[in-house]
């Protein structure tokens, strides 16, 4: 497109043009109505004046006769001016008068009438034309009076020249201010323009400029650089979540393969190839473990899930989650105790919450179980106790897993929210170093967050969630 | 028992119903949603099995179609989409049970073989007996022998619905479902404490067990004399 097409186009050029040509039109329409008023009024006086002076000759006429009707005429046709007179006998003689020429017909019958004349002293091409009345007299001698009309034309002329004149200046200023402005606008959309394409390109750090005016494209501008930024913080997600699934599914992936590959090489029996085959199906339901929990971990950190939330009351996750761990914990000599007495509102997704209290329960018991069978750790039943709490705050929930395992050291305690950290001293443990990551993406789904703290000795992990005010036919 | 396996992966479909021949069952397979939508609806099948996603015509909308036509023969939904919300979608469309990919063929035949049975309706008995269990929903009383035995309520969940299944396998995930309504797959395996929980209640002392481990598959309450 060229330079010229582009400005052509721009919705400013052509918004200019409408109200180009409404402004030309409506100038228009005024000047044609003061052009045909002006006419009117100048009409208006000439049959005024007529009129008068017609009057007044009847009278004479009436009063002294044709004789001083020639007299009077002849010294009126005299003066200058455009006044026009013409008397005649019933045969259509010419008694006195400045008219030379009529157009035929003119004098046989009364009133006004529009004609074209030439006056008594000039050449035969001059014409003109002008407004006269023709009126009989008694006797029969015809008068006519009349006017010239190039007062009125010049002046007509005058007027329609200067609105013709205005609405070509109007266009011609419009056009000028069209392409002003179009200009402008169209810098601005073309500097936005390019920036998005740099984008397009590949460069998602790059933001559309913002001058600072406040006016619709800075507005414009500041939302779309928005929309920039989370874009680019999501792909950063996905880009880090795919680094990970590549790096730490190979591990088990090249597992899996180099077993079947031995068993191949070397596995001669049918008991052989069994185990090994039946060490393959483990492995591969690790794996479909690992990776339906970078699933769900994908899914709670894009907000997917947000559309199917719903209230429910934490205190009655926290009491299920802890009866079905309940056994499995006695079984590792642990004590599971829960504290779920008041009723704590949340609006979010069961599912996801009791799965996220699920895994801290199931860390507890994983890593107190060791230090319970310890002889130091279970001198006292107390000591090896895990406690699930859900309380009911201001506006917070907080469901609570205490525990008395080794805990986790300060400086690691952020670091285990990250995808497949494992620390060195749970490496001999089961895991896919994805649990707690979950628990922390399911808490910042709902707005809250996990807490790791020093429970002295153990470790203390909190899922703050924001507490919805329960309608009070459903609090009891 | 016959099967209708509505599957368009070619390989999925054979090794699906070669498994499935191998274990006693009739298998058909159709490799489109409008040509199982026609042999759905011809009948005769005990319990269909619909892919999610398939050419010509969905699933869901296979289903939404039988259903509508009151043909009522039980549908189990295998998809990719793992998700909640996918399932609840899956089973609101008509679908029976839902059955995430991957999935272990033990596990399939498990739900398909429970979805076959509730055919004859054994849902809606009040008591439940198996050999000399004996199960009442309406009293919660549990007997065995003379000996009454009791249970914490989920407990009586639990046997309930293995009771409901007698005879049948069910899966771990089964019972998380439907006992516990958790969809997720708990780290550990937790159902395990819970029926060697139920077992010494109900089996200690007996010298027939009735709950047995089905090696790689779940669970199941048989009358081991028949």
């Amino acid at each position: 497109m060229t330079a010229l097409g582009k400005l052509l186009r721009t919705t400013a050029f052509q918004l200019t043009l409408v109200y180009l040509v409404v402004f030309a039109l409506f100038a228009a329409f005024l000047l044609g109505y003061f052009a045909f008023n002006t006419r009117r009024l100048i009409n208006e006086q000439i049959v005024g004046i007529v009129d008068a002076e017609l009057q007044l000759l009847q009278v004479q006429y009436n009063q002294a006769g044709v004789r001083r009707l020639v007299g009077i005429v002849d010294v009126r046709s005299r003066r200058p001016g455009s006044s026009l007179y013409l008397v005649t006998t019933p045969t259509g003689e010419g008694l006195a008068g400045n008219v030379g020429s009529l157009e035929p017909g003119i004098l046989e019958s009364e009133g006004w009438v529009e004609t074209a004349y030439r006056r008594l002293e000039e050449p035969e091409s001059a014409e003109h034309n002008a407004l006269v009345r023709v009126s009989r007299l008694p006797g029969g001698i015809r008068i006519l009076v009349g006017r010239d009309l190039d007062e009125r034309e010049r002046m007509f002329h005058i007027v329609t020249l200067a609105g013709r004149w205005s609405v070509a200046i109007v266009i011609v200023l419009g056009v000028i201010g069209g392409v002003f402005v179009s200009r402008r606008v169209l810098k601005r959309v073309d500097a936005m323009t390019g920036t998005a394409q740099t984008i397009m390109a590949g460069d998602l750090s790059g933001r559309l400029s913002v001058i600072g005016s406040g006016d619709e494209f800075d507005r414009l501008a500041l939302n779309l650089n928005g929309m920039l930024e989370r874009i680019e913080s999501l792909m950063r997600g996905l880009k880090e979540v795919t680094d990970n699934i590549a790096h730490d599914l190979k591990t088990p992936l090249t597992r899996l393969r180099n077993r079947c590959e031995a068993a191949l090489r070397a596995a001669n029996t049918e008991t052989n190839y069994r185990r090994v085959l039946e060490e393959t199906i483990e492995e591969s339901d690790g794996l479909i473990r690992t990776f339906d929990a970078l699933l769900m971990i994908a899914r709670a950190e894009s907000g997917e899930v947000r559309e199917g939330m719903a209230e429910f009351d934490v205190a009655d996750v926290a009491r299920d989650v802890s009866e079905l761990y309940e056994p499995l914990a006695e079984d590792k000599g642990l004590t599971l105790e829960v504290q779920a007495k008041q009723h704590a509102a949340v609006k979010g997704n069961r599912e996801l919450v009791s799965q996220a209290l699920a895994n801290l329960v199931d860390n507890a018991i994983k890593y107190a179980a060791p230090a319970a069978k310890e002889p130091s750790g279970a001198v006292n039943g107390e000591r090896c106790g895990i406690l699930v709490k859900a309380d009911a705050e201001q506006d917070r929930v907080v469901l609570t897993v205490s525990d008395r395992g080794p805990g986790i050291p300060q400086g690691d305690r952020s670091r285990v929210l990250d995808r497949f950290v494992r620390l060195e001293q749970s490496r001999s443990l089961p895991g896919s170093g994805l649990g707690l990551s979950l628990v922390s993406a399911v808490a910042r789904l709902h707005g809250g967050e996990l807490k790791l703290e020093d429970n002295a000795p153990g470790l203390r992990a909190c899922i703050s969630l924001p507490r919805v005010a329960m309608p009070p036919q459903q609090a009891a | 028992m016959r099967l209708l396996i509505i599957e368009d992966d070619r390989d999925a479909a054979d090794y699906l119903v070669k498994a499935f021949r191998e274990v006693g069952h009739v298998a058909d397979h159709a490799a489109d949603g409008e040509e199982g939508l026609a042999l759905a609806l011809d009948g005769g099948y005990d319990v269909l099995i619909v892919d999610r996603m398939l050419p010509k015509l969905d699933g869901l909308a296979v289903i939404g179609r039988l259903r509508a036509k009151h043909v009522t023969t039980p549908a189990l939904i295998l998809s990719a989409l793992g998700a909640v919300d996918d399932r609840v979608r899956g089973l609101r469309a008509g679908g029976d049970d839902y059955l995430p990919k991957p999935y272990s063929f033990s596990e399939l035949l498990a739900r398909v073989e429970v979805l076959a049975r509730r055919l004859v309706g054994r849902g809606e008995e009040t008591q439940y007996r198996v050999a000399d269990l004996e199960l009442d929903r309406l009293s919660h009383r549990v007997v065995r022998g003379k000996e009454e035995i009791l249970l914490q309520p989920r407990e009586f969940r639990l046997l309930e619905y293995l009771m409901k299944h007698a005879g049948q396998v069910v899966t771990r995930t089964m019972l998380l479902e439907n006992v516990w309504d958790y969809h997720f797959d708990p780290q550990t395996n937790v159902i395990d404490v819970h029926i060697s929980r139920l077992r010494s209640k109900i089996d200690k002392g007996f010298a027939q067990p009735l709950l047995h481990t089905v090696r790689g598959a779940g669970y199941m309450i048989r009358d081991g004399a028949r």
